[in-house]
């Protein structure tokens, strides 16, 4: 117990500062309830509620061991895949081939467990991407072949191949004793994004005049894309020495990229929600809106923090 | 012994595989549990369709629910016949009929006198995969008997993907479930289905779900 707080340190203390952030969360959502009945918080208080349930399966399942994380993120992908497949349009024979799919998810994540790096990068984009043409072809309806191909493929890199960088993290070479572990960098991943998230909703809220992409989300403006980023750099830089290696500029340019990457990650699932005419991606996570919603940035921000990380050590 | 399988089944299984590998979007959920005996009337896309159905309930009020099936199915080898009434428990319905003085209705009537909530499916077969079939009348003669029983329409969508009729693999997919509200027999036959048939209509545009092929 004490061996393992002492190697660890640093991530129940941020953990236990997350838990502090929801319990302060909680607290002012009661309070604004009371003082201003007339507003509608019952959003806001699902919302708050299905964090607690998040944070606390993450906290368990990272705190624990290699395993258990990868056990988290296989269903989290599973859900994700769920509800991608729930919502394109797919023919009646494309079925097999959605199987084919789901069998995608351990097998991806159990590279990472296997300590197989080669084999994780080019398992989805390779042989997933050979084997679903294939299978497609063998099916034997040409009709709506490309789309479902297309789709499908899709799919499978936006809910397994990037989110599966996260679970990556583990294969960045450390240094031992520092304190620092791939627990600290899932954590400094995980929390910048959801932190970006937040800071570009309450900077677009706050001083949001001109909108970025109009057409896709008219609620992206300037002022919270860069209010957001650079709230994300220097979150980034004050956070960097306590759960990376990176030095000063280095967590800039993680700061940077999460920032960015969580960006377009939001809405790149926002225009295909648009070209579905739907609103929120399911009903999953209550006050949320589907996992999709939630997991949206990190489909871009977990490829681009691995791979930079990548970059300077190995 | 039975009894303990039934348990098992529903409330560890069915319940499992409804919430790990389906997943449920249900909306009005609370038209369901507003009155004690009810008939549920749904669309019928897959075997899924009972199971998710009756997992919608708990345990015990589950235990009053039984779903209307096809006799010639379901009573057709020692297996399947085992499973439909002790673990199910089914209330078999012919669907051809044999006789004219043998009323078809009997075990659904027999049913509902008991106190039973009865499943029904009007379309009479699971069909094409998500494409809604004009409801039988069959329905109409029994409520008219009951006329004091609510109906409740349920209009599912997504099960007949998961596993449509003749597949045995199930392939993971969300179901929209869409609860109406509760209605009774309003003194004529045609009214009624009129009825059944608008609500189920409008439920099922409430999703606006593309045809699937």
């Amino acid at each position: 117990m004490i061996d393992f707080l002492r190697a660890n340190m640093n991530l129940v203390i941020a953990i236990g500062g997350v838990f502090l952030l929801l319990i302060i969360a909680t607290v002012s959502c009661a309070i604004l309830k009371k003082r201003k009945p007339e507003n509608d918080y019952n959003e806001l208080g699902l919302r708050i509620r299905t964090w607690w349930i998040i944070v606390v399966i993450f906290a368990v399942s990272l705190l624990s061991c290699i395993e258990m994380f990868l056990v988290f993120m296989v269903f989290a992908s599973f859900l994700a895949m769920k509800e991608y497949f729930s919502l394109i349009p797919t023919r009646r024979v494309d079925r097999r081939v959605l199987l084919w799919a789901y069998l995608a998810i351990p097998i991806q994540y159990w590279w990472i467990y296997d300590d197989w790096f080669g084999m994780f990068i080019i398992f989805v984009p390779v042989y997933m991407f050979l084997l679903i043409g294939l299978r497609l072809v063998l099916v034997g309806q040409t009709e709506g072949f490309l789309r479902s191909a297309g789709t499908i493929h899709w799919g499978l890199m936006m809910t397994v191949f990037s989110l599966s960088h996260i679970a990556c993290l583990y294969l960045i070479p450390l240094d031992e004793g520092t304190g620092i572990s791939w627990k600290t960098l899932v954590f400094y991943l995980m929390f910048l994004t959801q932190i970006n998230d937040v800071a570009q909703y309450v900077w677009g809220k706050s001083f949001g005049k001109f909108k970025v992409i109009p057409h896709i989300s008219p609620n992206k403006t300037v002022a919270g894309l860069v209010g957001g980023v650079v709230s994300t750099i220097i979150l980034a830089v004050v956070l960097g020495p306590f759960f990376t290696p990176l030095n000063f500029c280095q967590s800039m340019f993680a700061g940077l990229i999460i920032g960015l990457g969580g960006f377009f990650g939001d809405i790149t699932i926002s225009a295909l929600k648009r070209d579905l005419k739907i609103k929120d991606s399911g009903s999953f996570l209550p006050g949320h809106g589907g996992i999709l919603d939630r997991l949206d940035s990190l489909t871009f921000t977990a490829p681009l923090f691995l791979h930079f990380l990548r970059y300077i050590y190995t | 012994m039975n009894s303990i399988l039934r348990y098992i089944w529903f409330e560890i299984f069915v319940k499992g595989v409804v919430l790990v590998v389906l997943g449920l979007n249900i909306r009005n959920r609370c038209r369901l549990h507003r009155h004690k005996q009810i008939i549920l009337v749904a669309n019928h896309n897959s075997h899924l369709d009972t199971l998710v159905l009756m997992s919608l309930f708990p345990y015990k009020e589950m235990n009053n629910i039984r779903p209307v099936a096809a006799m010639d199915y379901f009573l057709e080898n020692p297996v399947r016949r085992w499973f439909a009434e002790k673990i199910v428990r089914i209330v078999p319905l012919s669907r051809h009929l044999r006789s004219v003085r043998v009323d078809p209705l009997k075990s659904c009537s027999d049913a509902l006198k008991e106190g039973y909530s009865l499943i029904l499916y009007p379309e009479g077969t699971r069909g094409n995969p998500e494409k809604l079939k004009d409801f039988k009348t069959g329905i109409s003669h029994l409520l008219k008997r009951f006329p004091d029983i609510v109906v409740v329409p349920v209009f599912m969508h997504g099960l007949g993907k998961a596993l449509p009729k003749g597949e045995f693999l199930l392939v993971p997919f969300y179901c929209d479930i869409f609860v109406g509200e509760p209605f009774f027999w309003q003194g004529d036959r045609v009214e009624f289905m009129e009825t059944l048939n608008q609500s189920m209509n409008d439920l099922a545009k409430q999703g606006d779900f593309k045809a699937w092929n």
